[in-house]
């Protein structure tokens, strides 16, 4: 009976949930088979957050709960706002809440962004594909490959070009493509002489079918000055292999200082410095994001005259997943030995000392248009207000981080909004939620639709809303803006 | 578990938000200042173990209550058997039925025997204790459907008047119904005795075997449900007028028969659009007028 249900310990209630269904509470549930902490009840409500730090938000239809908005506790976010597109009419809503007895307005619209796309961290060390090369989703390309960063993968995904500069198709599956990213949602992504990558925010990557686990712990290198001391005595040589800089313990400084002595290794690949290889195999998804399934394939011979029977030599990625262990015969040759315990531990604490890796997913748009008409009738004087930090910018409710320079483009964490923040339209363009909250008195001086100001408790269930918990880890959108005043 | 349980005043200053598992109560005292606040004092000190000592004897409370049964030792768990005792010869009740109203009444105690309060509600998702001294009034407003917060009507208490307790049960509210009442409302002279009663009442308001009631057992939804395998309404299709009107009429019998012996003194019964009033509701006024509270919910 209770085969499928899961146990809750957010109380000493401890109520059993089936999936679907909530606890006693309604506040905790079980969603596929994980509880998750849900508030049917998007305006985002502080006057009964409950402090605890907030998960995944389940959508459970928009009725009114029946709880009184409050001043300064609710914030109104631009999510199914609606937008006056082309915008020369005031924003859908101009709100003004009080918040420590000053009035501040937040104008909430969505807006219609062809200027947008994502940037997308991909916590791998697997080779994704080459720079610059074409990223495909449906078949068609929405974006490229960008820089290789410590232990990730960077990729740009969507922008203009693409969603509007292209063919049809092109735009469409962009548009699907990063309309869904920015959901949460999973998107296979195929990169040209490349990886198949699944990228959803939050989560690891999946990458030709397998599943990231974990990032590397540092290059091969690095790994070897981590880890020197702790192999010393255990093992004759240990060879960290990794796409990046391959790592030889024998050689490298650490194990000079250590007094570890020659073994005769030879590696293949190009020697950087001493116990330091580039190029030791071509790039893939295998041991250290090289193509190589048996290491010995990235060793030549061992030198007669410095090598012995019996040599141990410990063969590791850098980030634990692949390694194995050799002892030389009578020949100099390697043979395979089962992990002795006191190697194992080392192996073990490499693992460890890798991240989960993940997928993160930012939004990045710019609001330098005809957006800000819907704010101000006087258009640039909103940029320079958000430049001067009288007026804060913020995305779903969430924190973004403003470009310096010209225009209004800003970057934000999807997974910091609630849930389904992102539409489109047919242009094909994305719809993303936008809100500039400033003081009133500035808002009045920068010529905002004052007339149009309507207070917060007038916003009400006729008006559809959904209303979710803040995040207790983005800072409240009401609070400091106006502040940071210089 | 210490520091689980929240105590807050909401953003007005002036209502106290207590919240606990399960457990939400908003909290409003009236007098002079010094006095609200010495009872809002000793309101969370009381509440920050209340749901604890529930949990002890929660397999306890979930069993239907009969009447040889050995008395709980919690005094919250106390107020709950004390208010579904009257029912357990007739009737399958649990002590559950009675935890709101139960909680509610135990906080209100808590403050009214700490300060000196002019008026005073705990209101625990619909279950509300209230205290009134000599001449005071209470508005209260009454939802037809607690998922909807549209009220049909409201009603004044007064002083002179017993009420100090109020309930709704129904099948659209928190917990499940066996009934398939949208809503109903039960004015008594303690909370938790009107949180029993409701659910007696709400259950009588039914159509047995209609193919368009869906019922499905309780533990099928919620596998620790006091209720057990009993079937619980999650739907009810339209029905006809006389469908309606001989449910409500049901109903209407059960809360005549508990008004007679003095369990409730008044209850409003909603389904479909109608309503049966059973009792007088003192100067009441059947018209919708502005929310409150979030809509009255049976916890």
């Amino acid at each position: 009976m209770a085969d499928d249900a899961i146990r809750c310990d957010a109380c000493p209630v401890l109520c059993y949930i089936k999936p679907g269904r909530t606890g006693s509470c309604d506040r905790y549930g079980n969603h596929d088979g994980k509880l998750v902490r849900l508030d049917p009840h998007i305006v985002l409500d502080r006057a009964l957050e409950r402090g605890d730090s907030v998960v995944p938000f389940l959508e459970r239809g928009r009725d009114w709960d029946g709880t009184l908005v409050s001043h300064g506790e609710t914030f109104v976010t631009a999510i199914g706002a609606g937008t006056t597109y082309p915008d020369y009419k005031p924003a859908p809503f101009i709100i003004s809440s009080q918040v420590d007895g000053v009035d501040m307005i937040t104008v909430v619209t969505e807006g219609i962004f062809s200027y947008c796309g994502v940037k997308a961290k991909i916590d791998t060390d697997r080779h994704l594909g080459a720079e610059c090369s074409t990223v495909r989703s449906q078949g068609e390309a929405v974006g490229h490959v960008m820089t290789s960063e410590y232990g990730s993968q960077m990729l740009s995904l969507g922008g203009v070009r693409h969603l509007t500069g292209g063919s049809r198709h092109e735009g469409t599956a962009t548009c699907d493509a990063l309309v869904n990213l920015c959901n949460g949602k999973a998107v296979e992504l195929k990169i040209d002489d490349g990886a198949k990558v699944v990228v959803q925010a939050g989560k690891p990557p999946i990458v030709d079918g397998a599943q990231e686990e974990r990032m590397r712990v540092g290059c091969g290198s690095a790994t070897i000055g981590m880890f020197a001391k702790q192999w010393f005595g255990k093992v004759d040589d240990v060879v960290v292999v990794d796409d990046h800089i391959t790592g030889v313990l024998s050689e490298h400084q650490a194990g000079k200082l250590l007094g570890v002595p020659e073994t005769g290794i030879k590696l293949k690949g190009r020697r950087s410095t001493p116990g330091r290889y580039f190029h030791v195999a071509e790039p893939g998804t295998s041991w250290g994001g090289t193509d190589i399934e048996d290491p010995l394939a990235i060793l030549g011979k061992f030198n007669a005259k410095k090598a012995w029977s019996g040599l141990r030599l410990l063969m590791v990625s850098t980030t634990g997943e692949h390694y194995a262990y050799f002892e030389l015969g009578e020949d100099l040759k390697p043979q395979e030995k089962t992990l002795p315990a006191e190697l194992r531990e080392s192996v073990a604490r490499i693992k460890e000392n890798c991240e989960p890796a993940l997928c993160t997913v930012l939004f990045m748009g710019g609001a330098g248009g005809s957006l800000r008409a819907g704010v101000t009738e006087n258009p640039v004087k909103l940029t320079h207000s958000v430049r001067d930090a009288l007026t804060r910018v913020t995305c779903g409710g969430a924190p973004v981080y403003v470009w310096p320079g010209g225009g209004i483009t800003f970057m934000a964490d999807v997974t910091r909004m609630p849930q389904n923040a992102f539409g489109y339209v047919p242009t094909p363009a994305l719809v993303a939620p936008i809100e500039f909250t400033l003081r009133f008195a500035d808002y009045a001086a920068l010529g905002g639709y004052v007339g149009n100001v309507r207070p917060l408790s007038s916003i009400d269930a006729a008006e559809g809303q959904r209303r979710v918990t803040a995040r207790s880890d983005n800072p409240w959108p009401l609070e400091s803006a106006g502040r940071m005043k210089k | 578990m210490k520091g689980r349980a929240q105590i807050r005043l909401l953003p007005d200053r002036r209502r106290l938000h207590l919240h606990d598992g399960p457990i939400d109560l908003v909290v409003e005292a009236f007098g002079p200042p010094r006095e609200i606040e010495l009872a809002y004092q000793v309101a969370g000190a009381r509440f920050v173990t209340v749901l604890d000592e529930l949990c002890d004897e929660l397999s306890y409370l979930r069993r239907a209550c009969l009447p040889e049964a050995a008395w709980p030792h919690g005094s919250v768990a106390r107020r709950m058997v004390a208010a579904v005792m009257p029912y357990a010869t007739q009737y399958f009740i649990t002590p559950m039925a009675a935890v709101a109203g139960a909680v509610a009444e135990e906080i209100l105690a808590t403050m009214v025997s700490a300060a000196d309060l002019s008026r005073a509600y705990v209101n625990d998702g619909g279950d509300i204790a209230l205290h009134l001294s000599a001449r005071e009034t209470f508005v209260i407003g009454m939802a037809e459907r607690p998922d909807r917060p549209s009220l049909f009507g409201t009603t004044t208490l007064n002083a002179a008047e017993p009420v100090r307790g109020i309930a709704t049960s129904g099948w659209r509210g928190r917990s499940f119904s066996l009934g398939i009442a949208d809503a109903v409302t039960v004015l008594a002279d303690r909370a938790a005795t009107a949180d029993a009663a409701a659910t007696i009442i709400a259950n009588a308001v039914d159509l047995r075997g209609h193919p368009a009631i869906v019922r499905v057992p309780a533990c099928e939804l919620a596998p620790d449900s006091d209720l057990g395998d009993r079937a619980v309404t999650q739907a009810v299709g339209e029905l006809t007028f006389e469908e309606v009107n001989q449910s409500l009429n049901q109903g209407a019998v059960t809360a005549e028969l508990l008004r007679k012996t003095g369990l409730i003194r008044s209850a409003a019964l909603c389904l479909q659009g109608e309503t049966r009033v059973v009792g007088i509701l003192v100067e009441s006024r059947m018209v919708a007028t502005a929310v409150r509270e979030r809509g009255l919910l049976h916890a």
